[in-house]
């Protein structure tokens, strides 16, 4: 909604020219949301190669003896690396769109959560809670 | 919309003297088309959570056949990965010269763009295609269906993303950097940077922990 009275503000003052207004509005200037930097993108890009490269050699060259340390770690890389293209890339911050882009962003990761979570803890704990099955049944099943 | 609020002026400022006119392209409230794409985004991603669920759910459920330890090509999915990552980076470069207003670098970087994104799907097609051609379908086993239908879903994706990105093309071609192909190419541009952000999940969840031990 204050978007709309500063573009409202802005046609009130139209003939001062278009960066006329006050600062700290970065995002209704003429290119909208989105304003990075050959250096932001760089920074971006280099983060996310170190941060692909590092599980797929893990993974590969086996550094860890357990599966379910080397599962955590790469998870961990990948959360940080799916941070980085939000903030670099998407260039996401707490300000953008009034805020609504953040409400948006962080709704979602609760829903994700919720859904992920959710289904994988319910789905294990149905399985052990099946019928018995006996290894001549599971061969002989449709 | 902003039309029908313009009696509301904010209290403290002074109504303008005389009528001044609204000129379309200078002043458009871009912040309601992005936030609105922002959202459909968010919505994408909700699709993306439930199949990344049901991959979780039944990545495991083999059915006596191939795992994916068996059937994962990890140098072939790293090329893949820096393909897309690539493809990020010189998306974020066009949009840096379409703030530049140069049209020709711009297009030069969404052509690049586009090569990189069709040399992804076509190395994800040669996958798909090495997979069922070893008996590996969907059809396989749970495993493989939610294989296939996540990683298909993310490539269907990316197909609609490089058909988007020549329709813009043209339109730039045609009608130069004008204000309404600035703000579909900074949607195209959150389009974009989200499918990559999508495949960190694919590669880590799906490709790297399925060849664990």
């Amino acid at each position: 909604m204050s978007s709309h009275m500063d573009n409202l503000a802005d046609r009130g003052h139209g003939d001062h020219g278009h960066h006329g207004h006050g600062g700290g509005h970065d995002h209704d200037d003429d290119d909208g949301a989105g304003h990075g930097t050959l250096k932001s993108y760089f920074t971006g890009f280099v983060l996310a190669a170190i941060l692909t490269a590092i599980p797929f050699w893990l993974v590969m060259d086996r550094v860890f003896d357990s599966s379910r340390t080397t599962a955590l770690v790469i998870l961990a890389f990948a959360v940080v690396q799916i941070v980085v293209h939000i903030v670099y890339f998407l260039h996401m911050d707490t300000k953008s769109e009034s805020g609504w882009n953040m409400l948006a962003l962080i709704f979602t990761l609760v829903l994700v959560v919720i859904t992920l979570s959710g289904s994988i803890w319910i789905m294990y704990h149905l399985n052990s809670n099946m019928m018995p099955m006996s290894t001549h049944d599971m061969r002989n099943m449709p | 919309m902003s039309d029908t609020l313009a009696p509301t002026l904010p209290g403290g400022t002074a109504p303008p003297p005389e009528p001044v006119f609204y000129v379309a392209g200078e002043h458009h409230p871009k912040n309601g088309t992005l936030l609105g794409f922002w959202v459909y985004l968010m919505s994408d991603c909700l699709i993306f959570a439930c199949l990344f669920a049901t991959y979780g759910v039944l990545g495991r459920n083999y059915a006596a056949g191939p795992s994916g330890a068996d059937l994962f090509d990890l140098p072939l999915v790293a090329v893949n990965t820096s393909l897309l990552l690539l493809s990020s980076i010189t998306y974020g470069f066009a949009m840096l010269e379409m703030r530049r207003n140069r049209v020709g670098a711009t297009q030069l970087w969404l052509a690049v763009t586009g090569i990189l994104g069709l040399g992804f799907l076509s190395l994800e097609l040669y996958e798909f295609a090495h997979l069922i051609h070893q008996g590996a379908g969907p059809q396989r086993s749970a495993f493989l269906s939610s294989f296939f239908t996540l990683v298909g879903t993310h490539g269907l994706h990316v197909t609609f993303g490089i058909v988007w990105l020549v329709t813009m093309m043209i339109q730039v071609q045609m009608h130069g950097l004008i204000p309404e192909n600035r703000r579909r190419l900074m949607c195209l541009s959150m389009f974009w940077h989200f499918l990559d952000l999508i495949w960190v999940g694919v590669f880590t969840f799906v490709y790297l922990m399925g060849v664990l031990p």
